[in-house]
């Protein structure tokens, strides 16, 4: 009987670890990620998988430092804006990041949609049923064992490790390329670059895996589990980026390279090299989309609430959490709306999104570095000076990159 | 923190108080201040409550710069007006922290409290002063903190819109305001808790289940802080009521006596859950310091799968023996009071302790104390196998109506009883 019971609570620990960290990371191939991906390979080839390196290395200090804060103070990052900056800067923060991720989840209803449409499902259908069954998942309450599901799922993601392999790719110069780093400062590379860090570390990601740090009362004591969770999800998520990259190289670039409009035309371009690499890239695109849209929502009525004081949970009814309620609808129903508007310049919205994320996230981080460094917040768990000096590096780098992207797309 | 006397005279009078009269913080802060003679003197940043001299009345004005800043006591105001404060002297004195000062920008100002009164934690978005004349000089007392979309307009405009134009704009929004006798922060540091007269008592005269929900909503140092200075039982009673998850790193932040001191006065089933679901040297190490009766109760349900009825029952109940009188079982409730709480069935048994049938509580009110309890029981007694299924256990709960069902072993020994409302807390974290 003990021995049963040790086993039983090893099961429930690993999975009660084994989830904010892994799934943000997951999550974060969303469907924006996968064509920024997708398009910097049919544009560039290999020759932008070195960045990969660096991008993972950025991403594990920036979740590492929400994940450590979220188990040291047991309070969300929106939270701990708002008592140590003020409600101000708090309001400032969450007004940009209702835009930025409304705009994300307009990429990810676009995700679903262009994703069922190559089965001949039309938008119309596909993207109402969708935004219906996110919006039901939530308000019906059980987020918990979808998040089960969703973790079992992300198995899914090993699509585009077939696809990339159907594709016959030429490994070589793949692996050749991710060690060699390429600098060019041409805009079109330039863009390309910022992109690809953009759609990466993303703001709402920091304040999703805090919170959901916290909401699994994970404490300073299991932190060190939670570590090794973030470093493994965030490698995981630059392996999946590597093929999603090298299929759309592949199948693409050489051919002839040439830019494309949304990831579903990187779908369809593996077509000729086979039906189930096509099947593969579309199933994967439409199973990210419907995952990142279930989340999404769902996480910035979280961090809104939380931060300017409404009560916020789907444990509570919608007379007494309206704030949180309404948001979380619109965002669906805005979110969704726009995709089905014709003429709406989808590709152009979801590339200003990802500026403001690149806009975003260095003030965002800023007020993490901030933060965590404070002793009377964070005890011994501050920052070390190297880490300080890695994130800080960061930092610096994010906000020139961002800056250059935003001189370049004006 | 606030009135201790409750709703005192003055209370009572300041319910409604003319919006005139108010000053709220984000306008006092940057207020000028003025000396006897119209010499300027400097604009205020920051206001303190001293809650051991007074529960709401500004005892001190902060002004100066970040580096050096100055004090002025309540007592050299000559007036206050909605963006002037005149001084009758101007001796001031640099001011050092002071743990017995409740600052309002800093303590108060964006802070989580919780509203005693709604039962829920709010955060502050502003505080409304009032102006109260005294002694011939006129006094701010703290009024009540706003927790509304107004305070949060007040914020955002404040400095960028006159004062006039933001009050005239803010009646439009509704003004949802908790009363400072209602507002009782929580404090982690013991210390400063003693200073400023923080106390939590009233958050341990909440029901249970409010005081949980609260509890959740709080970060960590303010939960402990919370479960070190409450009453045991009430502490016991509040961490049953807690979700799991928070459950166990409450635990985890109290001293291993403290913590079985209050799961010494858990519901044993409640106990042995919350046990489970710690680290082994954890939920070893209190049951240790724990007294031999209580932790003896936990050990034995702690041998058994949650999921089984063995584990979903509790031990503690009451049984008699077949032959026992009704004055024999209500003697027993006397002799331990805290059953007759939930107390629905007397269970009878054998000399072997094997269940024999159950009386309901209720039939005892129709009997003589001299009449023997076994005619008023069920003559079927519905029971249930230590290893059932949870799902086992619902299905009778629900043909057979039951409030109490009893646990036995294949001989028929009677082991423990589910109770009604863990098979409803059950229900409702599977459909979760």
């Amino acid at each position: 009987m003990a021995l049963f019971r040790k086993l039983r609570r090893n099961v429930a620990l690993f999975f009660a670890v084994l989830g904010p960290g892994f799934i943000t990371a997951m999550v974060d191939n969303d469907a924006g990620g996968i064509f920024t991906y997708s398009e910097a390979g049919a544009r560039w080839g290999y020759t932008p998988l070195w960045t990969l390196i660096p991008i993972t290395l950025a991403l594990i200090v920036a979740q590492e430092m929400s994940a450590r804060m979220g188990a040291v103070t047991g309070k969300g990052l929106s939270d701990l804006i708002r008592e140590e900056f003020g409600f101000r800067m708090t309001f400032g923060v969450m007004a940009v990041l209702v835009v930025v991720n409304l705009a994300n989840v307009m990429a990810n209803f676009a995700g679903v949609a262009g994703s069922l449409e190559l089965f001949g499902v039309s938008r119309y259908i596909s993207a109402p049923i969708g935004a219906a069954l996110v919006w039901l998942l939530v308000v019906k309450g059980t987020y918990n064992s979808v998040e089960k599901i969703f973790l079992v799922a992300s198995s899914f993601y090993v699509a585009y490790v077939i696809a990339a392999v159907m594709v016959q790719p030429d490994w070589e110069a793949a692996l050749q390329a991710t060690v060699t780093p390429v600098l060019d400062f041409e805009g079109a590379y330039l863009a390309m670059l910022v992109g690809l860090v953009g759609t990466s570390v993303a703001p709402w990601m920091q304040f999703y895996l805090q919170a959901a740090i916290v909401e699994k009362g994970i404490d300073a004591k299991q932190y060190k589990r939670s570590r090794v969770e973030v470093i493994v999800g965030c490698v995981v998520m630059s392996i999946i980026a590597f093929f999603i990259i090298v299929a759309s190289a592949g199948a693409i670039w050489e051919q002839g390279p040439r830019s494309i409009e949304d990831a579903s035309e990187a779908a369809m371009a593996l077509r000729p090299l086979g039906e189930y690499a096509y099947i593969l890239f579309s199933g994967g695109l439409l199973f990210a989309s419907l995952f990142a849209a279930s989340i999404l929502p769902l996480s910035t009525s979280y961090t809104v609430c939380e931060g300017l004081g409404f009560e916020s949970g789907v444990d509570r009814r919608f007379k007494e959490a309206p704030a949180f309620y309404w948001l979380y609808t619109s965002l669906i129903v805005v979110g969704t709306g726009l995709v089905l508007i014709p003429g709406v310049p989808l590709v152009r919205m979801i590339l200003l999104s990802q500026v403001l994320n690149g806009i975003l996230l260095p003030v965002i981080l800023i007020f993490t570095l901030k933060l965590i460094n404070r002793k009377d917040l964070m005890g011994k768990w501050v920052n070390s000076p190297i880490y300080n000096l890695i994130a800080w590096t960061t930092v610096a780098v994010m906000i020139v990159l961002s800056l250059a992207l935003a001189f370049l797309s004006m | 923190m606030s009135d201790r006397g409750g709703g005192t005279a003055e209370d009572m009078a300041t319910t409604s108080v003319d919006l005139d009269r108010l000053v709220y913080l984000t306008e006092l802060t940057g207020m000028r201040l003025e000396g006897p003679n119209g010499a300027r003197i400097g604009r205020v940043r920051e206001a303190a409550v001293a809650p051991r001299e007074h529960a709401r009345r500004v005892s001190a004005f902060l002004f100066g710069d970040s580096r050096t800043r100055f004090l002025v006591r309540h007592d050299q105001i000559a007036s206050i007006s909605s963006d002037l404060i005149v001084l009758s002297d101007d001796r001031f004195v640099p001011y050092y922290p002071d743990d017995s000062h409740l600052l309002l920008d800093r303590d108060l100002l964006d802070q989580q409290i919780v509203d005693v009164n709604g039962r829920k934690v709010v955060r502050v978005n502003d505080v409304a002063l009032r102006v109260e004349r005294t002694n011939a000089h006129d006094e701010l007392w703290v009024h009540e903190v706003g927790v509304g979309v107004q305070g949060a307009f007040r914020r955002l405009t404040e400095g960028i819109l006159p004062h006039r134009a933001i009050r005239k704009l803010q009646v439009r929004l509704p003004n949802n305001s908790i009363p400072w006798e209602y507002c009782n922060m929580v404090e982690p540091d013991p210390q400063r808790r003693l200073k400023l007269l923080i106390s939590h008592d009233r958050l341990g005269e909440l029901h249970p289940a409010d005081l949980a929900d609260i509890v959740e909503d709080l970060g960590p140092a303010e939960r402990e802080a919370i479960f070190e200075t409450l009453d045991e039982e009430v502490a016991a009673d509040a961490l049953e009521e807690v979700d799991p998850k928070i459950q166990v790193s409450i635990v985890h932040s109290l001293d291993r006596d403290r913590a079985a001191d209050i799961v010494e006065e858990m519901e044993p089933d409640a106990a042995a859950d919350l046990l489970n679901t710690l680290p082994d040297e954890d939920s070893e190490g209190i049951l240790e310091e724990m007294e031999d009766e209580p932790a003896a109760d936990v050990e034995e349900l702690i041998e058994f799968d949650p999921d089984v009825a063995g584990g979903m029952m509790t031990n503690y109940y009451l049984a008699v023996s077949q032959d026992a009188t009704v004055a024999e079982a209500v003697e027993q409730v006397r002799q331990d009071k805290e059953l007759a709480r939930t107390l629905t069935h007397i269970f009878l048994t054998d000399e072997k302790e094997h269940l024999v049938a159950a009386v309901p509580v209720g039939r005892l009110l129709l009997s003589e104390g001299d009449e023997p309890l076994k005619p008023l029981a069920f003559l079927d007694t519905i029971r249930v196998d230590l290893l059932a299924e949870r799902s086992r256990v619902v299905e009778l709960f629900d043909k057979y109506n039951c409030y109490a069902l009893p646990v036995v072993d294949e001989v028929g020994e009677l082991f423990g009883v589910i109770t009604a409302d863990d098979v409803i807390a059950s229900l409702k974290t599977r459909s979760k």
